[in-house]
């Protein structure tokens, strides 16, 4: 799926889009159908994703709990590969917070910069743009490709659920807050959003599997929360979250969960869901045929 | 009020230090308690770990289970009126507690973390079935939670082989001893 910049870079002055692509390991193992999916919205969507070439995990919350040293270094060995000049695009929240606030403490303290420079043999890149996939909606004209999808999502009853990692870190307080795209987003091709108090509660990451009882009863609260408010799915900013929701949940009969490529990429006509839906272990596609999303 | 130049403040000097936060400002009007989705499984309320800090009891503060479940969700530092980073404030805590070699009360939280950073050693990236079966070896309980792990399998949420990091000798520099 990764397309090369080589053969299809269209030159500065087509005004295409263009990103590297950090996936993160949960994009690239467990949500899997998250990463096929947001290839395929980017694809239709002309836009050009590069896979960030050799990059490493971001050391996620087990580093920065328990090892001082890894939770430094292995975000930055991510700034240092990324290409000068392209901003580099992040789908995962916990990855964008650690590689972010990563760059910039850099930024802001000479002390960290020089420690970098000499780490990684390499000049610190202070223009690295660093964006969270959402940022795409701000610089994207949807209506260029949504006027003929207006109503595409037939009045699908949606809960978003962002989880906490994009609402919340103090550390990226003066960044810019995406709350509320995949409400709009998702309104304008034409499904009912439905509002309740957990869009941000936190899914009890790793405590899913070092605590499950707490955790069950997190996602058991979330989803049952969705579903008294009327919701049909839950749509998930996050890949780590939607695995979460999906293997912690003990509710009878729960509504399924989708990411939010999945269900705008179906918007957009992308046929090749028969590779993402089987990953699921709440099988959407019940719901999908009967609200006519797929014959 | 107890300010803290007037009472114990060597820990409380110490811990201030390293995450930057002033005791001081706590008002304990327990508000990052009450939002904790998590405070069902901690032994100490956030705001007494705070209060704890500003009596000087290291060691009681470095053996609460609390300082481990705190997942730094930041549901707390989002609601705290006096913008007490609390997470930063844990993860300082967990350090210290390592530092100092104290017991921890939550081994599985510890050994998770453990594991999970062995293989971003090894590959450069998490490997989430490693993680598990080694998790589960340790803990010596390799069947509570099969089902979960069988579901998983069969979704084909965990991958056989790990994905890998080409530069290797990059990722030893990292988890280098200094």
């Amino acid at each position: 799926m990764k397309r090369s910049s080589r053969n299809l870079d269209p030159g500065p002055s087509s005004g295409k889009l263009k990103f590297s692509f950090f996936p993160g390991c949960s994009l690239k193992a467990s949500g899997h159908e998250n990463t096929l999916s947001l290839l395929k919205f980017c694809q239709s969507m002309d836009i050009d994703l590069v896979e960030l070439e050799d990059w490493n995990c971001c050391g996620s919350s087990s580093a920065h709990s328990i090892d001082k040293r890894s939770a430094k270094y292995l975000p930055m060995r991510n700034l240092s590969l990324a290409p000068r000049g392209v901003p580099l695009l992040i789908a995962c929240p916990s990855c964008l917070l650690r590689l972010k606030s990563s760059f910039l403490s850099i930024k802001a303290d000479p002390a960290l910069r020089r420690d970098y420079e000499d780490f990684f043999e390499k000049p610190f890149d202070d223009e690295l743009e660093i964006i969270h996939f959402f940022e795409i909606f701000n610089r994207v004209d949807l209506k260029d490709h949504m006027e003929i999808l207006a109503g595409t999502l037939k009045g699908i009853r949606v809960a978003p659920y962002y989880g906490c990692m994009l609402f919340m870190p103090p550390d990226l307080r003066y960044e810019k807050s995406h709350t509320g795209i995949i409400e709009k987003s998702l309104k304008s091709l034409g499904a009912d959003i439905v509002s309740y108090g957990y869009a941000n509660r936190c899914c009890g990451t790793y405590l899913s599997v070092a605590k499950p009882d707490i955790a069950r009863k997190v996602v058991n609260e979330i989803i049952f929360k969705a579903m008294e408010a009327g919701a049909e799915c839950l749509v998930t900013a996050c890949s780590m979250c939607h695995l979460n929701l999906e293997i912690r949940c003990t509710l009878d009969n729960p509504i399924p969960v989708l990411h939010f490529s999945e269900l705008l990429s179906m918007a957009l006509g992308a046929e090749d869901h028969k590779k993402w839906f089987p990953r699921h272990i709440v099988d959407p596609v019940p719901l999908l045929k009967k609200r006519g999303l797929l014959a | 009020m107890i300010l803290l130049d007037d009472g114990c403040p060597d820990f409380a000097g110490e811990m201030g230090e390293k995450t930057g936060i002033d005791f001081n400002r706590c008002l304990q009007c327990k508000t990052c308690a009450n939002g904790c989705p998590f405070i069902d499984g901690m032994d100490q309320a956030p705001n007494r770990i705070i209060r704890m800090i500003q009596f000087g009891m290291a060691e009681e503060v470095l053996k609460t289970s609390t300082i481990w479940v705190c997942v730094g969700c930041n549901t707390c530092s989002s609601a705290c009126p006096m913008a007490i980073d609390i997470p930063a404030l844990m993860d300082g805590l967990r350090h210290a507690a390592l530092d100092r070699g104290v017991e921890i009360p939550e081994p599985d939280i510890l050994n998770f973390h453990q594991e999970v950073l062995n293989t971003v050693k090894k590959y450069g990236r998490t490997h989430k079935l490693e993680i598990m079966m080694r998790y589960k070896l340790k803990k010596m309980d390799l069947f509570s939670d099969m089902g979960v792990g069988l579901k998983m399998l069969k979704k084909r949420k965990l991958d056989l082989t790990p994905s890998r990091v080409k530069d290797m000798k990059a990722i030893e520099k990292i988890f280098q001893e200094p």
